[in-house]
């Protein structure tokens, strides 16, 4: 019988099996920030370890760092004070930091991708959970907490029981005005929150092939959405055209060689997956969320389905997430009046998002009523869209264009939003207080959230892209 | 690691499914550098005002639930970030067990590296615990880590649940992974040496078709 694709890199990668107890699984890459590791490395000392591979171990400060006059010293203490721990423990143990000020700075799901690290074949850990993002290039890619960080620092492996493997395959085009984000909103609000739990998923179908890489990200990033350990896309020529020639990036007769073995990791056609399920992108429209976890979201033009549609065990968890957004079952969003708009985070500020955002509102300007802030995912983004003059079109728009970092996605540094205040988001969670305490987000595509910014109103893109075209 | 064997306690009940680890703990608390006193900030945003006051209606801060050991709360408790905070702040609040339908993938492990002890039980089982301490905020449960099992004390309902064989070794030990792993340093570091003429011989008895030059090739 054939493997799966997460099977075949699972089998490289192990070092060792045996009968009740977890796999002991090699770890390749292990990327770290300032939040999941100075207990890791406390305990490191505290058991007298040096780093086991500190040439696998690449480290950035994303999480705390203001997106503003990043050239001057923090100014919140606590958040001063975590990075300089890291930067105190990558001196200490020899690992490369792109700390503020680098030019490799930025979100640690961006930066890996665009300096050539993140490479198929690959298995990538991360204390954060959203390190799935780096499955698009077809590596395992993952999320860990802390004492698992250790374990990566002290051993390159970690402890893991094998996953299950679920296909997700969306077949057809994704309709004008639909994107990736919309098409991973629309997976997960079908397949719930917890829908994913256990599983590692394979993306699949002419509708995921066609994606840009930026687009794959998206998607692979949104998988622990659904309580997926991670979620991954088989490599094709556009995964190798996006990687030729960045700076980590195999060159020369290693190029050769890794597309030779990058060229064996696809699912074999008779392999089994524990579970299958298939889309059809026609189905999909630009989405929004409307409560209070990513499962909660809907095409953009419906109506909040009804609390007594909801199964009777789920209905006041329900009612208790519309009470805190603020929002009424059975309504529309179209026309709700909104307070800020947020493009950023790790699932949509590549430099294809402030492209897509920056050509849509050329020559528009944000209503008076909203404050837009958009921060690139890193340094190299920031560079290439002033070097495009993105930052012109955002500055005319009356979009606040700010420094990389993780920003307003969970407000651990300045950019809060205040309390009660509607934050149309291209972020990946909605939860209670993520962006700020009692702020409520609403989760969409980089194209919905700059239609809002222009209008001032949950808007319905494809309303503005045909009157523009 | 904190060994975990047995426990009689009562329990905080939180009727809420898709508890995710910003409420747990919020990320404006993660900027500590060490693992402890997270427990005051447990649930923060549920369980004070915006004055800082305690809500009196929220289970954590009702004077019966004042010695409880075990959390039981609504299905998919965890989801979200990996904050290892989370399992942090409920151990340092004074958790031993929490108790759900269901649990989220990397709570679940951050649970287990801190002796914190994750029981998963049918959604029978949850209801009629909710439902017992609905009637009895007294109502004590028996955790026996050891044969596998949570009992009702009232009722005597019991039901088993599973915990991985080496986890459970873990737990009523108090081992943790790095000393298993580095049992085995020696494999990693032969396991390392081998890598690369691996991929080259799965490369060489590859014998499938890159799916993308089959796809070429048919039109």
């Amino acid at each position: 019988m054939g493997k799966t694709l997460v099977e075949k890199i699972w089998d490289a990668h192990l070092v060792k099996r045996s009968e009740g107890f977890p796999d002991i699984l090699y770890i390749d890459t292990h990327l770290i920030h300032e939040v999941t590791t100075p207990q890791a490395f406390d305990g490191l000392r505290r058991r007298g370890l040096p780093v086991f591979r500190p040439e696998q171990t690449v480290a950035t400060a994303d999480h705390n760092v203001p997106t503003l006059n990043q050239h001057l010293p923090i100014r919140e203490e606590l958040s001063r004070l975590q990075v300089d721990t890291l930067t105190r423990n990558c001196n200490e143990f020899g690992i490369e930091l792109y700390g503020l000020g680098h030019p490799n700075q930025g979100i640690v799901h961006v930066i890996g991708p665009e300096l050539g690290i993140t490479l198929p074949g690959k298995t990538i850990v991360c204390g954060d959970s959203h390190t799935s993002t780096h499955g698009a290039f077809g590596c395992i890619a993952f999320g860990i907490g802390t004492s698992e960080v250790e374990q990566v620092l002290a051993t390159q492996c970690v402890l893991q029981q094998s996953p299950k493997t679920m296909k997700i395959e969306v077949n057809g085009q994704l309709a004008q005005g639909v994107s990736a984000k919309d098409l991973i909103l629309y997976i997960i609000s079908k397949l719930s929150a917890a829908g994913g739990t256990g599983f590692f998923i394979e993306y699949a179908g002419s509708a995921i092939r066609s994606l840009s890489m930026e687009g794959r990200m998206t998607v692979c990033n949104m998988s622990i959405e659904m309580g997926a350990r991670g979620g991954l896309i088989a490599p094709d020529t556009t995964t190798f055209n996006y990687i030729e020639g960045r700076e980590f990036a195999p060159k020369g007769e290693n190029w050769q060689q890794s597309i030779k073995y990058w060229q064996t990791l696809y699912s074999d056609e008779d392999a089994q997956f524990d579970s299958v399920i298939t889309f059809d992108a026609a189905d999909i429209g630009p989405m929004i969320t409307y409560g209070t976890n990513p499962g909660m979201g809907m095409a953009i033009n419906e109506t909040i389905p009804t609390t007594y549609s909801q199964p009777s065990t789920e209905q006041l968890s329900y009612q208790k997430a519309l009470t805190y957004m603020g929002l009424e079952d059975g309504t529309a969003m179209v026309g709700k009046e909104i307070d800020y708009v947020f493009i950023g985070s790790c699932t949509n500020s590549r430099i294809e998002d402030l492209r897509e955002v920056a050509e849509f509102v050329k020559g528009r300007r944000k209503a008076d009523n909203v404050t837009v802030w958009i921060v690139p995912g890193s340094k190299h983004v920031e560079q290439q869209a002033i070097a495009e003059g993105l930052d012109k079109v955002f500055e005319q728009a009356g979009f606040q264009l700010r420094e990389p970092g993780c920003s307003a996605c969970l407000g651990m540094n300045e950019d809060k939003i205040p309390a009660g205040k509607y934050c149309v988001s291209t972020s990946n969670r909605n939860f209670e207080g993520r962006q700020g305490q009692n702020a409520r987000t609403l989760l969409v595509s980089p194209l919905t959230a700059a239609a809002a910014a222009i209008t001032g109103k949950i808007t319905d893109i494809r309303e503005l892209l045909q009157v523009g075209s | 690691m904190r060994k975990f064997e047995h426990l009689i306690s009562t329990v905080i009940p939180l009727d809420i499914e898709n508890i995710d680890t910003d409420q747990i703990i919020p990320a404006r608390f993660l900027k500590a550098t060490s693992r402890e006193g997270f427990g005051k900030n447990l649930f923060c945003d549920w369980r004070y005002d915006s004055n800082g006051q305690p809500k009196t209606d929220f289970a954590l801060n009702k004077p019966e639930y004042k010695n409880a050991r075990i959390l039981v709360a609504g299905k998919n408790f965890g989801c979200g970030s990996s904050r290892e905070h989370a399992a942090w702040a409920l151990q340092d609040y004074g958790f031993d067990v929490v108790i759900s339908s269901f649990f989220a993938d990397i709570f679940k492990s951050n649970a287990l590296n801190n002796g914190l002890l994750p029981v998963q039980v049918s959604e029978e089982f949850l209801k009629h615990i909710f439902e017992e301490n609905r009637k009895n905020s007294d109502l004590e449960l028996e955790i026996d880590l050891v044969n596998g099992t949570v009992k009702v004390l009232s009722t005597l309902k019991q039901e088993a649940f599973h915990i991985n064989a080496y986890k459970k070794t873990c737990l009523i030990n108090g081992y943790d992974d790095i000393d298993f792993i580095l049992g085995n340093k020696s494999l990693i570091e032969s396991y390392e040496a081998e890598q690369a003429i691996k991929v080259d011989k799965i490369v060489a008895d590859n014998k499938g078709v890159f799916p993308e030059d089959s796809r070429t090739n048919n039109r």
